[in-house]
Order: C-alpha cells, then structure tokens, then sequence
C-alpha cells in the first residue's frame, strides 16, 4: 500500500494530534509508523506536504518550540476547526468503511 | 478559501524564510532519526544513511513543499520571465526588429479600429438608434432635392405608416453660415437647421438646459433657438442662466430655450460637412410645403417591426400620398439611419479592416520566420535543457512567455503609437466623415490592441514552439548541429512563410495600387470649373430688402466695390459652390407640351449674377455670359449647361429659345460647359443658372472671387472694399475654392493614404522577411559553396544561383499574390473611378515592385556567398 490518499493521510494527521496532543514532524511520522506498519509513509519527509496543506486548511496550527532532546523543533497542534473536521472525517470514514465491510462480506 | 489563497501568497512572498524553516525542521527530523537509529546499534555512518533514506530525497521534498505553500504558477512564470527577459536582451537585433513590426502592426490596427469602431460599431448617440429608420426619396444620395419630400407628405407620412411610431424632419436646405451673430463679440456667421418639433423627442435627445420646442413655436415659426454645446461654451462661456437670453441673429431677436447636451452634436450625425451651431423650428405647414421637396425624414420603427416591412409599406404608401401633393408616382426608400450615416465611408473602412487584417498577417508571417531562424540557433540550449531534464510542456511554456513578453512591450509601442495616430486622424480637419468627433483610443482600443498583440504572439510564436523537439538526441548536443539535415521542415516552412508574406503584401499592394489611381484618376477629372485661386466668402445682406429692385442695387454696389478692389480679376455672386450643397427645380422648352407620362426636365439651379462664371472659372461654349443689364425689370434669361441644352433641343443651337417652369419663361442666352456639382466622380446632369437680380428665391449669396493674390491679402482686400457697405462682416466663412475640392475627395484620400503606408511597410516586411531567409540559407551552405568554388564555380555562378533561387520564391508569392489579388480587387470596384479591377497598369507596377524588392533583397546575400573563401569554408567542415 504505496499510495495512500491524500486524505487518509490528512485525517491521520488530526487523529494523532487530537490524540496525543501538540507534536514535531518527527513525532507524528513515528506515530503513524508505528500505529499502522512501517510500510504506509514511503518516506517520511511527505508529512511536512501534509503538515503544510492542513495549516493553509486552518486545521492545525504550528508553534517552534524545544523538543524532549533539548533540539529546536516545530510543534503543530490541532485547532478548533481541525476538530470539528476531524468529526466529520470520521464520520465519513466509518460510513464508507461500514459500507465497504457489508458489501464485501456479501460476496 | 479566502484564507487559503492569503497563506499561499504569503508563502510565495516570504519564500526565502520559508525554505529555511523547512530546512530547520528536516534538520531536526534527520537528527532525530539519526539517534533513533543510533540507539538501534548502527554505526554512525549507517545511521546517517538510514536517516536519509527514510526521510527521502531533500531536494524533492524542498520543491513540493514550495508547490503545495505557494503559487506553483507563478514561481514558474516569474522563472520563465526571468529568463526570457535575459535571453531577448542577449539577442538585440532579433527583439528589437520583432517589437518593431508588432508593434507598427499592433499600431495600424488598432488606429483603424478606433476608426471603425466610432463610425461603424459604435451606436450613434441617441436613444435606441438600432429602430430609427432614414427615409428618402429615390434618387442619387448627393441629389438633396430628389432625396427630400414636401413637408406635408412628411406630415401624412407621419400620421398614417403603420410601421413608424414616429417621425421628424429637418429643413436639408439649411445653408452653412446663413445665420450672422451680431452684438457682443466679434460678429460671426453659425449655421442653423430647421427641425420639426417631433425632432429631439423622437431621437430621445433631451436638452441639457431649457427645453424642446413647443407645438406653437414651430408651427408659428417663432424666433426661438436650441443651442449646441460647443456653441454654448464657446461663445457663452457655458453660461447656465442662458435660457430665455435673445441673440441677434441676423438683426432679429431670437430667444434661446435650450441648450444640447455634450453628446448630441447634429453636424457629427447628419451633416459632417456642416458645422451645425443652432436648431430653429421647422414649421410644417402649407407654406413651406409650397417650396417643394425641402425634408428628409427620420422615423422610428415600432417594436418588431422592420426596415423591410417599412419598405414594402411605402411602396403602396409613397404613391398615395404622393398623388395628394401633387407627387405622382412618388417613390420612397428607407434603410437604418446608422446605415445612412455612415454610407459614404463605410466601403473605405471595410477596404481598412481587411488591409489591416491582411497586415497583421504579413506581421505574425514576419515574425514567424524570426522566430523559426532563432529557434534553430537555440536548437543546442533546447537539447540540453531536456537532457538536464526540462519537459517538453515547460520548453513550449517558456517561447511562449518570451514570445508574450515580446509582445507586451511591442504592444506597449503599439498602443502610444496608435493613440497618437488616432488623434491626429480625428483632428485632420480635411478629413469629412460623420461621427469624426466620436474617433478616440478609448479602452475598447485598448482591449483590442492587447488582445491583438496576445494573438499576435501566440500566433507567431506557434510554429518555433511546435518545434521543441520531443528529446534530446545525440545530434542536436554536438557543435556540428548546422550541417544537419533536420532543419530541411523548417527551411520548408520558412520558405513558406516569406511566400505567404510575399503573397499577402502583393494583395495590398495591387489594392492600394487600384485606389491611388482611382485618386490620381479623379483628380485629373474635368471638373467644369477651376478652383485654383478662386475663393468664396458669405456676403448676404445684413437688412431686409422688401423688392428685387433695392436687392439688385445692393448686389450692385457689392459686386462694383470689389472689382475695384486691388488684385480682384473677377467677382461674382452665387447661392451655391460646387460641391457644396445644391437644389433642382424642373425646366422645360416651352414649345413643348409636358405630362404625367413625359414630365419636364429637373435640373440643378444655381442663381448667379454676373462675373461668375469668369470667377469660378467655368467655360461658355455658346452665347453669352450673364450681364449686369440681365435686371429684375430686363427680359428674364437663363444660361444651360450642355447637357440640358441638349436634352432640350437636340441637334439645335439653345441660344434664343424659350424655357419655361425654370421661374418664369425665360430666354436662353447661352451654354456653359458641365460642372461636376455633386461629386468628383459623378457628372451632375442638368444644370441651369439664372440672374441673382431676377429672382427672390435663394437663400445665400456667396461672393466668388478670382485673384492672384495670396489668400490674406485676398480677405483684407475685399474687407477693405465692402467696409463701407457692411462694416461687421464676418471673415471664417472665407473659403478657397480648392477646399471645397478637397472635401469632398478627404474620405478617398484617407483610404488612399492609409492604404499605402500600409502596403509599404507590408513590402518592407517582405522583403525583410526574403532577406533574412536567403541570408540564412547562404550562411547555412558556407561549405558547400565553398567546395563548388573549389570545384571552379566563379562568383558570378554563385550569385547568380543565390538569386534564382530568391526570385523562384518571389515568384511563386507574385503568382499566388496576382491570383489572389484579382479575386479580391472585385470587392473594390464600387470604390474604383477610372480603373478596372484587373487593371494591368497597377498588376505590372506591383509585380515591378515585388521583383524589384526580392532582387535587392537577395542580392545582398548573394553577393556575400559568392565571396566565400573556399579555403576557409572548407577548413570549417573539417
């Protein structure tokens, strides 16, 4: 699963955030590396795309700041609005999936 | 949304920030990873690797975090640009002759659209002008007398076609300068036009101050008058309490009640000729009826009807109303007044547009073939840009931003030259066309000529573009790219260009060709007069004379005064010039019986004393000229011209027989010759003059006289002569004859004019174009002319086979050219005088040229092959 949508990753991104409150880059690469198979980011640099197309969306919003390990980072948090997309991906996402799940059972 | 495109431009502006805290945060990344992998025992060296293999490629990253932040576009135009503007200022001598032929090209046509835009495309300035109809009789458009009607056929026209909702009129008769302002300020002739009340209503015009004319005032034809705007200004210094103020205009009080508004000018619309001051009532009523066809009438179609259905009514209504007025088998016409308006220029405009199109052609062929020249010299840069990895879309991309760029700063050139053309054309006061005042670069010029110059590149720019090759070959990297065999589509394809150009600037070029012999043609017409050191000047009379006696008396003394007046040879007086305006009247031999089915001769009147015909320069062919004894109590004669007389009496001397109808029976005492009257190119038929002091019935005297002298001293010297009898007479009507000439050629010699400096700069372009082909062909077979030297082939051989092969492709452009141009001349002929469309004179003289043009232009390149050093050209192959 080289390719994945646009906003899959999108909705990813808000979960984590939402989730584990604000991150680095790093951190949210490492995330959802970890939480769905290494094999989902080709490579991790295609977070900072993403990262960047959600601030614009007014989403998530980004702060520098100092990580754990004493480094410069940027951390991004999600914002009002990112939550109420958030919502309405989910949503979305579960109707589509509950869709999918029935229709493929059936065969 | 909103939101989103700030951020983006925020992003594109504040790149450089941008870019550093993303390479911040990949630097963090990549630590992070590296002590991640750190921590997973790798070796520093592996963990580095790792690190950046999981992170991907940087610089990739680096470029699609700019696209998905900023304005991909626009970091692509503005790289574009920035590299075309640094390739065009390299190349100086490719820019500067491709701005310059787009840029007088851009130029040309959108002057001519200015033109045509204010003439032809522009509504006229009144209400709805698409439902007003011009409706005249059915004669020549220059014959004002058979183009009137009798007032009253206007007023049952009125009243009963059911296709008008309304109709108004206006007195054609008006004379220019008939009205002598006097009191404060230089005294000055205005001209004014009778107008029926329905006028101003009807055009939907509404004064700018005052009012329109009341029902009472016209019809009671009451000193009242409706002022222009210019007038207002200029006399009255836009004065606003000017209505209700009286001016004395020829010795009476005349009340003024309204003043136009600055968009209604009824000189730019009806009469271009005319410089139309003042509006006065036109009373319609059995009166003026009695002066015969005085009105053209203007009507306004009722909703869903149309110019034809109008027509197909007047064919049964004409004749019926006719016949109440003494009209019998009247016929009436009708066509859209913008129609009218701009008739008489409106083939000319045409004949424009289409050269001008045809020259922006030639200019998109011109720069075509530049461009192709160009592209083979970059041929090297392309292949190495897509060998570096440009795709073929961005190579296409960027000729084309060059080639706007280009075109920006030609269009630039383009429209300041245009904008100065258009104001000198809308000022040349020789030229007389309707609407003139309405000719100026507003923005739907401006929109035109950026559209135009937009064409203009992508047009011109298509082909070079179209010849971005797909990769990079091998061939094209190497220095040896000029011996290739790949430029042979393209040296095709410029080949083809230049022949098209050739082709194309003979069509405007047998065009213009046709059109100056047509001018040359008409200026060598027989006008019947001569105009050289003639001049006029409006003497009317400043009292009112109750009899012709004390009329004549005064014409007497006017006329004696000024022939003693040092320098005049001759002086005579006339109601109207040639060419001016002009009235007919029916005449007949009075041993002749006349009816319905044989009705009499109409002919044009002129009522002259005297001195005239000397003054003007006509010839007397038999008989006599008029005499001072020809008075009001003397036997009543007529002079005719030889046309009549020969209508009259065929076969037979005029001179003694008796006419009749022409006021009164009358003597003929002689014939001149004819007189162009109406137009150059138009004979005006029957013409008869009668003696000024035997008849009451003409509206002007113009005073014609013919001197030596230079035009000022001629002013000064009759002013001197006539100060005892008029002390204020007003000197701006002061004509020379040859103006009045000029006039009436100023729209041909516009066409003529424009058209020939059109064509000129398409041959220059052509030759241009033959020019830099040949010249790049010599250049590309260095060495092969270099071995035929070598092989013994003389400079001469070489020169002469250069040559040949320019003037094989000059001659297939001449034929296409002469084939074209004999198609289309057909479409000119209605502009033609004197010259046929196929005529060979200007086919040869336009072949001459062409061949002339493509010899020098050739021969230049020639003369550099056949110096080629066969050693040095060979040692080049090497």
């Amino acid at each position: 699963m080289a390719e994945i949508l646009q906003g899959t990753l999108d909705l990813m991104v808000l979960k984590t955030l939402n989730v584990m409150g604000p991150m680095h880059g790093y951190g949210i690469a490492r995330r959802i590396e970890q939480v769905t198979g290494d094999a989902l980011l080709v490579n991790q640099g295609t977070i900072y795309l993403c990262l960047m197309r959600l601030i614009q969306k007014r989403w998530i919003t980004a702060e520098w700041g100092v990580s754990d390990n004493n480094r410069k980072a940027k951390f991004y948090s999600i914002s009002k609005e990112g939550r109420k997309q958030l919502a309405i991906e989910t949503a979305n996402w579960e109707r589509i999936a509950d869709a999918m799940g029935k229709l493929l059972r059936m065969g | 949304m909103n939101n989103m495109l700030w951020d983006k431009i925020a992003a594109h502006l504040r790149k450089r920030r941008m870019d550093a805290d993303l390479a911040d945060e990949m630097e963090f990344h990549l630590a992070s990873l590296v002590e991640e992998y750190l921590a997973k025992g790798l070796s520093e060296d592996e963990a580095g690797r790792q690190a950046r293999l999981a992170l991907g490629n940087v610089t990739h990253l680096n470029e699609q975090h700019r696209e998905v932040r900023g304005l991909p576009f626009m970091d692509m135009l503005l790289q574009d640009l920035r590299y075309g503007v640094r390739t065009l200022l390299r190349d100086r001598g490719f820019t500067m002759s491709a701005i310059l032929i787009a840029g007088l090209g851009i130029a040309g046509a959108a002057a001519v659209f200015s033109v045509v835009n204010a003439v032809l495309l522009r509504p006229l300035p009144v209400q709805d002008p698409a439902s007003l109809v011009w409706i005249t009789g059915d004669a020549d458009a220059n014959d004002l007398s058979g183009i009137t009607m009798p007032v009253n056929v206007y007023r049952d026209l009125r009243a009963q076609a059911q296709t008008l909702s309304g109709a108004a009129a206006y007195f054609a008769f008006y004379g220019a300068g008939d009205l002598k302002l006097t009191g404060a300020g230089e005294p000055e002739r205005l001209s004014a036009v009778p107008v029926s009340q329905t006028f101003l209503p009807l055009l939907g015009v509404q004064p700018m101050i005052g009012r329109n004319f009341s029902e009472e005032e016209c019809q009671e034809n009451r000193d009242v008058a409706i002022l222009s705007s210019r007038l207002w200004k200029r006399r009255f210094a836009s004065d606003p309490s000017i209505y209700g103020r009286k001016l004395v205009l020829n010795d009476r009080p005349v009340t003024v009640i309204g003043v136009l508004p600055e968009s209604f000018d009824f000189s730019s619309v009806f009469a271009p000729a005319a410089n139309i001051e003042l509006l006065t009532p036109l009373p319609v009523t059995d009166g003026l009826n009695r002066m015969g066809n005085t009105v053209p009438v203007i009507g306004r179609l009722k909703p869903g009807a149309t110019v034809a259905q109008l027509a197909a009514e007047l064919k049964v209504l004409a004749p019926e109303i006719g016949a109440r007025w003494d009209r019998p088998g009247m016929k009436l016409r009708a066509q859209t007044l913008s129609e009218h308006v701009s008739g008489k220029v409106r083939p000319a405009l045409y004949v424009l547009m289409c050269a001008v199109a045809v020259l922006m052609l030639i200019v998109c062929a011109n720069l075509s073939s530049l461009q192709l020249a160009r592209s083979i010299a970059r041929r090297k840069e392309m292949a190495l840009r897509i060998a570096l990895g440009a795709g073929r879309g961005r190579l296409v991309r960027q000729l084309l931003t060059e080639n706007l760029l280009l075109m920006s700063v030609a269009a630039t050139l383009g429209i300041v030259l245009a904008v100065v053309a258009t104001r000198v054309l809308a000022n040349l006061a020789t030229i007389v066309m309707a609407r003139r005042d309405a000719i100026v670069f507003d923005w739907q010029s401006l929109v035109f000529a950026v559209v135009l110059a937009v064409l203009t590149g992508v047009v011109a720019g298509l082909f070079p573009a179209l010849h971005v090759p797909e990769r990079a070959t091998h061939d094209s990297l190497k220095d040896a790219g000029r011996s290739s065999s790949e430029g042979r589509e393209k040296r095709w394809l410029r080949s083809a260009l230049v022949v098209s150009e050739i082709a194309f600037a003979c069509v405007l070029l047998a065009g213009a060709g046709l059109l100056a012999r047509s001018f040359l043609r008409i200026l060598d017409v027989q006008l019947g007069f001569r105009p050289e050191r003639a001049y006029t000047i409006r003497i009317d009379p400043s009292r009112r004379f109750e009899s012709l006696q004390k009329r004549a008396a005064y014409f007497g003394e006017a006329l004696r005064l000024v022939r003693e007046a040092p320098g005049i040879e001759a002086a005579g007086l006339t109601d109207v010039i040639p060419l001016g305006s002009n009235r007919s009247w029916s005449v007949g031999a009075k041993d002749r019986e006349y009816s319905r089915q044989s009705p009499p001769e109409d002919g044009f009147v002129r009522v002259v004393t005297e001195g005239y015909v000397t003054a003007l320069g006509l010839r007397i062919v038999e008989g006599r000229d008029l005499q001072e004894s020809d008075g009001p109590d003397a036997k009543k004669v007529i002079l005719l011209n030889e046309t009549l007389a020969k209508r009259l009496w065929p076969g037979r001397s005029p001179v003694g027989q008796m006419t009749k109808y022409a006021g009164g029976d009358r003597e003929v005492v002689g014939v001149v010759a004819d007189v162009r009257h109406l137009a150059l190119e138009q004979t005006s038929g029957n013409e008869f003059y009668i003696p000024l002091r035997q008849t009451g019935d003409y509206v002007s005297a113009i005073l014609v006289v013919r001197s030596a002298l230079p035009a000022a001293s001629v002013v000064s010297s009759i002013r001197g002569a006539l100060r005892n009898l008029d002390s204020n007479l007003p000197v701006q009507e002061f004509r020379p004859v040859q103006s009045y000439v000029d006039d009436s050629l100023s729209p041909r010699r516009l066409t003529v004019y424009l058209l020939v400096g059109f064509s000129l700069f398409a041959v220059a372009l052509a030759s241009l174009g033959i020019y830099a082909v040949v010249s790049n062909s010599v250049e590309r077979r260095t060495q092969e002319i270099g071995v035929r030297m070598a092989l013994g082939a003389s400079g001469a051989d070489v020169r002469r086979e250069v040559l040949w092969g320019t003037l094989k492709l000059a001659g297939l452009g001449v034929a296409i050219g002469v084939v074209a141009s004999m198609v289309l001349s057909r479409g000119l002929s209605s502009m033609l005088y004197g010259v046929a469309p196929g005529d060979p004179v200007t086919f040869a003289g336009m072949v001459g040229v062409i061949a002339a043009v493509a010899t020098v232009a050739g021969y230049v390149p020639a003369l550099r092959a056949s110096r080629v050093d066969p050693m040095e050209a060979l040692r080049q192959s090497a």
